[in-house]
Formats: C-alpha cells, structure tokens, sequence
C-alpha cells in the first residue's frame, strides 16, 4: 500500500487515487491536427522506467493534481496542485 | 529414535493441563503449551508425513517456521486447516490431526514404494518424458498424486477476518534479545512500538539458549521487558507474524487466536522498522540426511528446555560451528549419550563434561528405515545412534529485508548472506544482521532504532556466558555417495543440483524451478543456502556470485480468509440501494443489481418473464409509475458554463433556452459514444448533466478533469446531486392527469410545459422539478426530489395512481419499452467501436466547426470507413419466437462465415404482440428491407433489417 | 551424450545415473555479426528464434537477454492457454498459438505440458449470459470451440463454486471453451531454446541492450553490455521493457506498464479442473499440476516498473476468488508475485516494423501474452525473414492507432484479456 500526497488532503492511501495520465500530455486542437499527431496524444507513452511526473486523481476530493514518484522503486518525491509548483512529499 | 517427555522442566508447557489429541488415528498426549510437534516428538512419533515426490518417510526437523516436513491437516474448533506446520501450531485438546500426502498412515503409506524409482525420476523428469502418445493420458495420475493436504468440501466460512490499520512510530519484528532491546530503546525514547513475534512467549533464543541480561536469567529478562512495554501502553502481539513489507514500508501482520477466531491482518505504518527476525540454523550436507530421528541441533536444544521433551537417547552431533555445543552439553547432562562430529580439526578446544568430540571428522552417511539407526563417519566408523542433530551453520532470517529491496552482502566469517546496504527507515539487528555474541545482539538493537533510539537510557548489557560461532564452510559437494538431501519438502538431491548444472540451468532462478529447490511451502528456509553453494561450487563461481533467488511475500503462508477479512457477501463490493428500497419490497418488487445498484426488476411474485410483459402492456394504456432515482444528477454552474457544455457533448448545447433539455452524446476522446442522457438548462449558467446510473461516478470525474485541466476551477463549479435527489417517473397516456392530481403547483399545459421542457414545483413545501423527458415514448414526466421527502411524493403518486389504474414499472419492463421505441441503453446497444454517426446522428459531426471532446476521431480511416456497424432494427416473421440477444448476423465470404453484427436488445412486444429487437449490423442504416442471416448457438435464421423504432414512429403519444 | 528426451532415455539415463544429459542450450559467447537479432528471452523471443530457423532457414541468429531466460513474464504468468476470442483477427492470431502449442511438445520434444482442461468463464446476471451469448457466437462464428453453458453445465464442471442463494456472485452460467487449458511456463521457454540452439541458434545471457546502431536512419545492430552485434534485422520481444528500449532507438509506443500479480496456494489434493474466470470478480483460479492453486486477477492500476506484488488489489483478487469458491477459506497463500504488462489502449499487441527500419516489434501483449507464444514467435519470425507481414499480423501494425482501426476485445465482448 502506498501513500501519495494529495496536495489538498495530505497522504492517502493509494487506493484513493486514480491515474490520469502523464504529465505534459497537450491536446492538440482537435480541429486542425494530422492523424499521426492526434494518436500521439491519444496513446503515444513515454513510460518512463524511474523518475517520471503524472497527473493524478485524488477521488475522495476530487482534484487532479500532479505527482513526481520513481516508477521503479515508487517512491514519490513530491505533488502539487495544477498550476502549482511542486512540493516534496 | 525413542524421543521423550522429561518427568519434569519445559518453560513453556503447564503439566497441570494435559490434553490429547489424534494423530493418524492415533492417541497423542501432551501439555498445554505444547505445539503439535512437541507433542508427537514427546509421544516418539518418528515418522510424521511423507516427503511431496518419493513418499519418503520424515520426520520433526526443526522447531518453529522453518519446518521443512512436518506437514499435517488438522481438524478443529475452526474447522479444517490443511497443510498446517506441525511446529507452530499450538497443541489443542480433542483435535483431529493427520500427515499429508500418506495413506493411510505416514508410518505405511501405500505410496513409498515409489522411492524405489527415484532413480529414474530426478528433478524435472517430467520435462523429458509423458510426451507420447499425450501428456493427458499421464496428466491425471500426476494430479492425483501431487498436492499435499486434503481440501474439506464441506468447509464453511466463519466470522469474517478482522482487518486492522494501524500507525507507530516503530514497529520491531521479533522478540528475541536484540528485538526486545531495540523496543525497550524507542519505548525509553518516548516511541509508540509495536512488537511482533511469531512464538507464543517472548525471548527468542533467550527461551533456550544460554544468556544473561542486565543480571537476570534471559527468559526472565524477555519477560519483564514485555510486561514493562505492556504496562507503558506499548503494542506486544505474540503468534503474530510479520509476513509481508510491501511498497512505502507498510508490514502486514498474521496474527493467529487461541479461539476460533479467524486470523487477523494487521496493516502497520511504522516510522521505522526493526527487523531482529534471527536466523536459521542449516542442515548438514551428509547422504540419508532426511532420516526421522536428524534434527536441527537447536530444535532439540529448543524442545529440551522449552517442552521437556528428549529427542533421543545415543546422540551423534554433526556440525561445523560452536553453537551445536550447547544442545550436546544441555542433552549430555539430562543423560543421553553424545557424540559431536566436528569438522573442525581444531574443535577439541570445545571440550565439555560428558560428551564425546570427533574434530576434524564428518558424517559421510546415516543409516536406518523409517528412522536413524547410525551413522558413518568419513574415515568408515560407524556409530550408532537413534538421533543425529546437525548444524551446518545459520542463514540469517534476511525475507523481509530482501523484500523491501535491500540489497545482500556475502559474509565468509558468517558463511551466509547478510544485509548489505541499509534501506530506509529499516534497520537490522541481532542475528538477522550476522551477530553471534548476546552483547553484540542486544546493542545492535539498540543501534537499529537509528534516529528513533534513545540518548539517555543505556541499551541492556549482556552479563553472562557470550556465545561464539567460529564456523567453518561445510557445503554439500558435488559427486557425493548416495542421496544428500538438499530440500527435503520438495525432494530435491544434490545429485538433482548437479543436474541442473550440468543441463546449464546454472542460474540460480533456473536452478529454482528447474529443481523446485526452495518452492515448497517453506519457501527453502533450511535448503536455499546449500543448494546454491553447491551450484558455486559446481560451476566455479563464488557463493556471491551465484547470489539468492528473490525473496517474495509471505514469509510464511497466510490464511486467505485472513487476506480478504470483511468483503465478502453483499459487502464485496458494497451494493447501492435506493432511497424506496422498502416502499418497492412491499410492492412485491424483485431486486436485482444493475450496475451496482440494487434495483426492482419487476414487482409480484409470478412468472418473471409473464409480470415484466404484463407491466410493459399496462403501461401503455393507462400510467406507469417507475422510479429512476439512480439516474446522475451533476449540475454544472458557472460563467462559462455554457461552453463548458458545447465541449463536453458532442450536441450543441449552448443554444438550449433557460427551462428546456436536450438529449445528446458524451464522448471518449476517441470518438466512442461513451454515455448519453438529457441536458437541462436551468438558467443561463447553470445546467444539469444527467447521464447513466451506473456511469455517474465516472462521467463526474470526466468533467472535473475537463473543468481543472482546461476550463479552470473559477469558470465551472461542478457538483454531484445525484443522491441527494430522488427522481420519480409518471408516463403514459394518462400521466399529465396523474401529475395534474399531484397537485404540484406547476403549469402542465401543453404551452406551459411541452416536450423536453422544465418546470418548478413544489411538493410538501419542497421545490422539486418536473422534466418533460421520455424514456418510453409516451407522454412522460421526471419528477426530482429531496431523496428524504421521495418516500412522501411516491405514496401520493401510487395513492393517486389507484383512480388511473397505474402501474409499477421494474427495470425489466422499462427495457421492453424503450426497446419498442428504438431507444438505446448505452453499453448494450452500442459498443467499444459505436460512434455517434453509427447511431444514425451525424448532424454534429459534419455540422458542428468548433471544438469538442472527441471530435478529431470521428474523422479517422476507421471512423471515416463504410464498412461500420450501425444500429437497426431486426424484425422476424409473424408468429416466430423472439431472436437471441446475442445472435450474430452472419454472411459467407470466400468460403468463410463472418460475423455482420450482432442483436444487442430482443424482446417479444406484448403490445405490438410480436417481438422487437435492436442490432448493430455491417452497414445497417443502408440496408433496411434486407433479409439476412442471424445465428445463435450454430442455429440459422432469418431477419429483416429494419428501422429501430417499431412502436409509434412519428411520436405522437410523446404529446398525447 | 543422451540428446533426444524419452522414456526410454530417462530409462537408459536412470541407470547411468543421470550423469550423460548434454545441455539444454548452448551459451556460446556473441560473435560480431549475426543475419538477426532476437532480443529478449522470453516465450516470445525463444520461439522467435526457433521458427526463424525451423520455418524459415535462418540460423545465423543471436538471441540477447539480459537477464536469465524465461525470467521476465514468462516465467510470472498463471499458464492459461485459450483462443476463444471474438473478433477474428484475435482469433487468428490466438488460434494460431493455440494450435501450436496443442502439439508443442512433440514438435519440441520438450514436455510443456499443455492441458486442455477446459475455460470457463461465467456469467452472473442475465445481461451477463447475454453478452456471453454474443460472445460464444462470435467466437464460433471465427471457427473455434466454444460453448453457452446453462447453470446446470457449470455445477457439473465446477461443483464446488458458491451456487447458495445469498451467494454474491450468482452463476447463470458462462461461456466454455473445452479445448483452452494450461501449459508448464518455464517448459515452454526451455523448450523453446533447447530446439532452437540445435538448430544454431546463439542464446545469450546476461547481455543488456545499451543502445542501437543506427546508419542511415536503419537498425544496423545493437550495442550491449557484452560488445557491439550487428545485424540487419533485428526483433524485438521485451514485455515489460518495450517503451524503455523504444526510448533507446528514438520512438515511443502507446504503452504504459504495469504491475499485474498472481498468487499461489500452498500445494492441495485435486479440488478443481478447470481454469475458472469470472468477470464481475475479476478474479482467475485454475489448479496447477502439482497442486497449488494458481490465482489471477486485476492490473495494479499504478503505472510501475517495480516487480513485486502490493496488498490492496492483492487483498481484493482473494476476497474475490473466495466469493466464488468460499471452501477455499480454509487454504493459505503461500507466495505472492507479480511480472510487468506492457498495456496497449486496445489490449491487443504490436506487432511489425517500428518506426526504426530494420528494428522490428512484438510487443503489448498485455496480459495475455503467455498463450499467445508460438504466434508471436512464429509472426516476429517471419517479419525478420522476409521483412513482410504475415496476413495474421497485418492487423496488429502499430499503424492501426493512426488509422483508428483498433482491435479492442473488451469493446466487443466486454471481456479483455
């Protein structure tokens, strides 16, 4: 069981959270946009091995916020809300 | 071997409370305090279970987790336990125990003949062989004779598991020395502890090994600190074994009762962790090493002084270290006749009173049946005896540490692996980190508190007699004579490690499965060591360099009701219930689950299928009354919530007037239609989302996503009304009259309110608001409420309803309806493929030029292809049965049968008085007057493609 | 040496005392240059070499592995074998491996012990038989064995699931396919590398891939931590490794990897024949040989590299599986694991050229890829050989995500992988 700070609760149990993706992912403006590029926001990954930020899900408040953990040996180094800069765990 | 019970000692057993119990059917008698080992050692029970491939007889090896053998099922107050270990299960009065894998009896199993074909069966023969003519004509007689304990068909489950979180500030893992040092240490630091330990009395080696602290006797000493942590409020849990250290240094717990009880888990967060979990003492590599009668020095020392039980009488000691003197010395002077063989030449230095030492010999081979008989010496002498205890050296208990990553350190002082490295918020102490001497032990403890130890308070001192090691390697050596054992529970030789090293299964994970060395149910405690030191040995590699297999959860088995505790039945997961639940169960509602809530299928006792027909026919005659609380409610509110909307939806919906709804789309961003509902807007900024019950929480998170991450938090406020609204549907031809006798002070005129308009009302003094939506196609209302007051409002409907012969609907019936109308249920009628143009709306897609969730996916080859399912309607000839729901339209193709599309919804109409179905079918929305195949269960028939909507297609009754 | 595995050889062998059986595999040390690289040792990688040198001739070939083989997914997966899909594409691909692996252990002589004990997968609620119905017709439409099982057909094959009244998950019966199964994990990627050492096949361990050699904007090789390899093809079959080497030779996948585990029960006398799956519980069980029960169930939903199991979903897969069998109460769990899943949008796997020329993937299975080893050796195969599609793989190009043409099994049957 992991803990991940929620920059709004505090630590929470990681079964509070759900993943939203990986931070930095822009949407194109779907209206003017080749394939190519439209897929590569849709499923193109950098699944990073170690150091990597997502954007996460805390849904017992409800806010995305973003995380920085190592996706090895998941440790979190620290979260922050959208917009904000991050602060260590 | 002629084991026995001592006329008196034993610390842990109480003479005053004797009890019996069975053991293969025979009368076994001990103590309270005994384990069910104890007590069979006592009664001279050699042979205790059959080894898991040759059948070969074995007996009690150890005392406590590392048991290799003594498997046995145990019948008791709990019901059946299978695969129990004999050494740590508490002796009980009255319970029913058998060994594993032996029939009739562990003494003459029918079975051990096959010991005489080991030969021709060394570790991994099946790979090689079974092969012609097919492994299924083997397989099943493997089958039956693999597996160990005998499941219980008639097992019932008890209470559930208890499941408890718990946060410390330092949890220590074991109560021996260095344990109880390191707890005393954070308690005087003004720490909140949790101390585990997996015996039933507190101690460790200090219950049976020589040891002074602070001038007390060890097992005094253990004591009083536990009492002293007890009476600080601090956590002591014995029988409790930390199992597991998982991901953020949670350490689950087993904790076993004395009653019925199932297992409790403990989930512990600890600021710091100790682990002074010991270590293991090894078997020593000699051929016939798993004879009854060889046991872990230590284990007779522990069963001497802990049980009062003498596990032979003529003892020859094999070892390589110092520490098998003490059990020769204690097992000496309570009588017996002991021989050490050391391989140490200098080991007559060790001299002590009454026992007899062999230095620079070993054991080349023991000798007997179903039990030792002697043993023989590498210079050829052979000496009798009825028990041989060895010690091979001790292989520090490193599980948990190794599972939380950290990382091993080869020891050639200690022979065995050590941590290495630290990790954090770990520490390891006593002999889990390698320590020999008691003084040692107990200040590493006090050390592995590290931040958490305590300035002022001195950590306890050793004050008697310090133990030594001085151990030598003495490593099973490749091309021994006869059969040396390596892993007794999965019968794995040294012969078999050789084997795999010669096949070039010389990785250590490949030796592991090749042999299944250390994949039994001890997880190889005893046998990892000496099998991977043979395999260096054998490929020239240091011990280092061959390096451990992965050390993965649970240390030792864990009940699986334990894992699961309270979810289980309707708590697994909670199901949601409606407001009405009682109102419906009076009406004779029939509940099922829909999407994880627990709704009326149909009401009345009858035929199912007959009440749900007859409540669709009545429903469309008069008024039907339906409850439809668990539809979402979210409103959205704020400035730009307007075009909040347009992007959420795939309809425009910025154009709707303030006290109007409209139906649209909600898309995935990869253009599937992902829910669909009613959008009402209230006022110019405020809307409500309604989407699909079993949806809510996931359309709600998909707009507070689309809010934070594009919008802003200040320009859409999005909250979740769903429960705390209950909605109450009228429908029918009669429903305006239903409505109008509700007396809910709202206009209802067609001009007033006419088709997907909104109005406010009131009921009881509460505002509540009726929408003018159809889910059946006839003239309908939406009637939403405060969930506490829905109670109210629907009695007065069903009491109103009585003058309109209304009808209850259950979901059931619902179905039927909007089936008649062409009506889809997302995720039924449509697909993971299903885009909206597949649904017969393409207006927005082609229309709209802004930008919303999904839209460039609408335009890829795939969704841009002619070939797309669609949806239809499919109609049979008069008088045939219904089709299938999930009768495939098919078609042949170059030979070859190919699936068109399938039926998704299928009813028999009992207005219409035929059946109606829906499909997607291949080009459907082209194809309407076609005829074509559909096949279920390889059964072929036919249907006519036709529009969805069989029922009123020009939507007269939604104004009637 | 004793080379051929009988019974007649374990006989003659049992005699001389075991002592003549030559290796399972050879582990020559890398030449410079090879006609293609494998890298990854597992099924997939194993039986990529062996069917480039038994279907196509191709024997010049190095297959590079970093660790151990057999160790990554191979070696953590709950064995299951079964075609029953419901798209066609799927059921090509799946029926090819199925079809395979009914005679791999002649064909390899190698015992990998494929049991054709039967899939059932239940349903519980009439929506569920429904869609269980679209489900088997669909698949018996594709040609493959598959039946709707009444409740009365499950009690016969499965007596000891909870059939009570309050049972949770109450059983209206389920889709069976009788000839899916199980086979022995660790003999299908020995099996697969001693047939395809023999036939010249260099399998290479401990040899980590550091970087690839790029001319001319083509794979012209790999860089490892034992030398530089070239070739001019080169296969790719990494399960839990797949975006990192991606990274490495400048693309990325539509992957994300996660932990997925398993568990397994302390070793019991038979109890239960058939791989049972359910649904609604997610949850997987099937009895293994040698008598533990083999448990599976969902994803870690945490994007992780970490090879270890966790307890909460842990802790849910058992509460689950005991809904569905409550004697099984009365049993432990005696070790816990977990491998890495490389999970695609739509579940089904990548396979063909990259964006790379000259490197080519096969990749995504998800956690699916155990049952389908000896396609996707056999696919890989013959893209390295001839640099061309397959008509099974053409479907599964990563192309198709552009294209929108995904082959999403959960969007048609409602059952993944």
């Amino acid at each position: 069981m992991q803990l991940f700070p929620c920059p709004f609760c505090g630590p929470r149990e990681e079964s509070e959270f759900h993943y939203g993706g990986e931070a930095g992912n822009l949407r194109p403006d779907g209206t003017d946009v080749t394939a190519e590029r439209w897929a590569g926001y849709l499923h193109m990954r950098d699944n990073p091995k170690g150091p990597t930020r997502e954007i996460w899900m805390h849904l017992t408040c409800g806010e995305f916020f973003a995380m920085s953990r190592d996706s090895v040996s998941h440790k979190v180094s620290g979260s922050s809300a959208l917009g904000e800069t991050e602060h260590g765990a | 071997m002629s084991a026995s019970r001592l006329a008196s000692g034993g610390s842990d057993i109480d003479r005053a409370r004797p009890l019996t119990f069975s053991f293969d059917g025979r009368r076994v008698e001990g103590f309270a305090g005994d384990t069910i080992a104890s007590a069979l050692l006592a009664s001279g029970q050699a042979v205790v279970c059959r080894s898991f491939k040759y059948h070969r007889p074995r007996g009690i090896w150890g005392s406590g987790v590392e048991e290799p053998n003594a498997l046995v099922d145990i019948e008791g107050a709990g019901g059946r336990v299978p695969n129990a270990r004999a050494t740590t299960v508490p002796a009980s009065d009255g319970i029913v125990v058998k060994s594993v894998n032996a029939s009739p009896t562990a003494l003459a199993d029918r079975n051990a003949m096959l010991d005489r074909f080991a030969r021709f069966l060394p570790a991994a023969f099946y790979y090689k062989t079974f092969m012609w003519p097919d492994w299924h004509l083997f397989e099943p007689r493997i089958r039956a004779m693999a597996g160990l304990g005998i499941v219980d068909h008639d097992w019932k489950p008890r209470e559930a598991a208890d499941q408890i979180n718990h946060h410390c500030d330092v949890l220590v893992v074991g109560a021996g020395p260095a344990g109880l040092a390191a707890a005393a240490g954070a308690a005087a630091a003004g720490h909140s502890v949790v101390l585990v330990d997996d015996w039933t009395h507190p101690g460790g080696s200090l219950r049976h090994r020589a040891g002074k602290v602070d001038g007390m006797e060890g097992t005094a000493w253990a004591e009083a600190t536990v009492a002293r942590l007890k009476s600080d409020g601090q956590i002591v849990l014995m029988e409790t074994t930390a199992f597991g250290l998982y991901d953020h240094n949670l350490v689950a717990l087993n904790q076993r009762h004395r009653d019925s009880r199932p297992d409790t888990l403990w989930r512990v967060r600890p600021r710091r962790i100790v682990l002074a979990t010991g270590a293991i003492e090894r078997p020593v590599p000699l051929a016939n090493n798993d004879l009854p009668g060889i046991l872990s020095a230590d284990a007779a020392l522990a069963y001497l002084r802990r049980h009062g039980v003498l596990v032979g009488r003529q003892i020859v000691v094999a070892t390589n270290n110092d520490s098998a003197y003490e059990p020769a010395s204690a097992l000496a002077a309570a009588g017996t006749s002991v021989t050490v063989v050391d391989c140490r030449r200098d080991a007559g230095a060790q001299a002590k009173a009454g026992i007899r030492i062999l230095p620079g010999r070993t054991i080349a081979a023991a000798r007997g049946r179903n039990a030792v008989q002697g043993v023989l010496l590498d210079d050829g002498t052979a000496l009798a005896a009825d028990c041989v205890l060895v010690s091979g050296g001790w292989t520090p208990t490193v599980h948990l540490f190794s599972q939380a990553k950290g990382k091993l350190a080869w020891s050639d002082q200690l022979a065995a692996f050590v941590p290495g490295e630290s990790v954090e918020g770990i520490g390891v102490a006593g002999a889990a980190a390698g320590t020999v001497s008691l003084s040692e032990t107990l200040a590493s403890g006090a050390a592995a508190l590290g931040p958490f130890g305590s300035s002022s308070t001195p950590a306890p001192r050793s004050t008697g007699a310090e133990a030594t090691l001085g151990v030598v390697s003495l490593w099973p050596k490749p091309k021994a004579k006869g059969r040396v054992w390596i892993d007794y529970q999965s019968d794995v030789t040294a012969k078999d490690v050789e084997l795999a090293a010669r096949e070039n299964f010389v990785s250590v994970e490949h030796l592991k499965r090749y042999t299944t060395l250390g994949m039994a149910t001890d997880q190889g405690k005893t046998s990892n060591l000496n099998g991977l030191a043979l395999l260096a040995d054998v490929t020239g590699r240091a011990i280092a360099e061959v390096g451990t297999t992965t050390y993965r959860p649970p240390f030792t088995p864990v009940p699986f009701a334990c894992l699961a505790g309270a979810r289980r039945g309707s708590m697994h997961p909670p199901v949601r219930r409606l407001p009405l639940e009682a109102n419906h169960r009076a009406a004779g509602g029939v509940f099922q689950e829909y999407g994880g809530w627990l709704r009326p299928a149909y009401y009345g006792g009858g035929e199912a299928g007959a009440a749900i027909r007859e409540e669709a026919r009545r429903a469309r005659q008069s008024v039907a009354l339906f409850d439809g609380s668990t539809l979402g409610k979210i409103e959205v509110i704020g400035p730009r919530a307007p075009e909040f909307v347009d992007f959420i939806y795939y309809n425009t919906m910025s154009t709707l007037k303030p006290g109007y709804c409209r139906y649209g789309f909600m898309l995935s961003e990869n253009g599937v239609v992902f829910d669909d509902g009613v959008l009402v807007r209230l006022d110019e900024h405020r809307f409500i989302v309604s989407c699909s019950s079993s949806h809510v929480a996931a359309v709600h998170a998909r707009l507070e996503e689309w809010r934070q991450d594009r919008f802003g938090r200040d320009a859409v406020y999005i909250h979740n009304a769903t429960a705390q609204y209950a909605t109450l549907t009228v429908s029918g031809p009669n429903a305006r009259g239903l409505v109008e006798a509700l007396d809910l002070g709202a206009a209802l005129d067609e001009a007033s309110l006419p088709h997907m308009a909104v109005a406010a009302g009131r009921f009881a003094g509460d505002e509540v608001r009726i929408t003018r939506v159809s889910f059946t196609g006839d003239r309908s209302y939406e009637i939403s409420v405060r969930a506490d007051r829905a109670e109210a409002l629907w009695m007065r409907m069903q009491q109103e309803g009585r003058a309109f012969d209304a009808v209850l609907l259950g979901l059931e019936s619902l179905m039927i309806l909007r089936a008649e109308k062409g009506y889809i249920v997302i995720g039924r009628d449509t697909d993971g493929n299903t885009m909206p143009h597949d649904l017969g709306v393409a207006g927005p897609r082609t229309k709209r030029t802004g930008e919303f969730v999904g839209r460039r996916s609408l335009f890829t080859e795939a969704a841009n292809g002619a070939n797309r399912n669609q949806l239809v309607g499919l109609a049979v000839r008069e008088g045939e049965a219904p089709l299938a729901t999930g009768a495939h339209g098919v078609e042949k193709s170059g030979g070859r049968l190919r699936s068109i599309g399938f039926v998704t919804s299928s009813y028999r109409s009992p207005t219409l008085g035929r059946p109606v179905a829906l499909a997607l079918i291949e080009r459907g929305a082209a194809r309407h007057g076609e005829t074509i195949d559909v096949q279920h269960l390889g059964v072929v028939r036919q249907a006519t493609i036709v529009a969805p909507c069989a029922f009123d297609p020009e939507g007269k009754r939604l104004h009637a | 040496m004793t080379r051929h595995y009988s019974a007649l050889s374990l006989l003659r062998e049992g005699i001389a005392g075991q002592t003549g059986w030559e290796k399972a595999w050879r582990s020559p040390d890398p030449k410079a240059s090879y006609d293609a690289i494998i890298i990854g040792g597992g099924g997939h990688g194993l039986a990529t070499a062996y069917y480039l040198a038994k279907n196509h001739g191709v024997t010049n070939v190095a297959l590079l592995e970093k660790g151990w083989i057999g160790g990554g997914n191979t070696g953590r997966n709950t064995t299951v074998v079964r075609s029953n899909y419901f798209y066609p594409e799927s059921a090509a691909i799946y029926g090819l491996a199925h079809s395979l692996y009914k005679t791999l252990s002649k064909d390899l002589n190698y015992n990998v012990m494929f049991s054709a004990r039967g899939i059932l997968t239940l349903a519980h609620s009439e929506a569920g038989m429904e869609t269980a119905a679209r489900s088997v017709n669909a698949i018996q439409v594709n040609g493959i064995d598959c039946e709707l099982f009444s409740v009365e057909d499950v009690r016969r094959v499965v007596p000891i699931y909870n059939f009570g009244p309050d049972a949770r998950y109450p059983v209206y019966g389920g889709t069976w396919q009788p000839s899916g199964g199980t086979a022995r994990h660790d003999a299908v990627a020995w099996g697969y590398a001693r047939a395809a050492s023999r036939l010249g096949v260099d399998i290479i361990q401990n040899c980590e891939i550091t970087d690839f050699i790029i001319e001319n904007g083509r794979c012209r090789g790999v860089v490892t931590s034992r030398g530089a390899i070239r070739a001019e093809r080169t296969g790719m079959a990494v399960a839990g490794h797949s975006s990192v080497l991606a990274a490495k030779a400048g693309f990325r996948l539509p992957i994300n990897s996660y932990a997925l585990q398993a568990c397994v029960s302390e070793p019991v006398k038979p109890i239960l024949d058939t791989v049972v799956i359910s649904p609604d519980t997610g949850v997987y069980v099937s009895q293994s040989d040698k008598g533990e029960l083999v448990i599976g169930g969902a994803l870690d939903r945490i994007p992780s590299y970490g090879q270890r199991g966790n307890l909460p979903v842990l802790e849910g897969v058992i509460a689950g599986m005991l809904e569905m069998f409550p004697i099984f109460g009365q049993l432990k769990m005696m070790r816990q694991w977990a491998g890495i899943v490389d999970v695609v949008p739509d579940s089904s796997p990548i396979i063909g050229e990259s964006p790379l020329p000259g490197l080519f993937l096969n990749c995504g299975w998800g956690t699916g890829g155990f049952k389908a080893i000896p396609a996707g050796g056999t696919l890989l195969a013959h893209l390295l050989a001839t640099g061309r599609h397959h008509d099974i793989s053409r479907p599964f190009d990563l192309d198709r995500f552009a294209r929108g043409r995904l082959i999403d099994e959960a969007a048609g049957s409602g059952i993944a992988h």
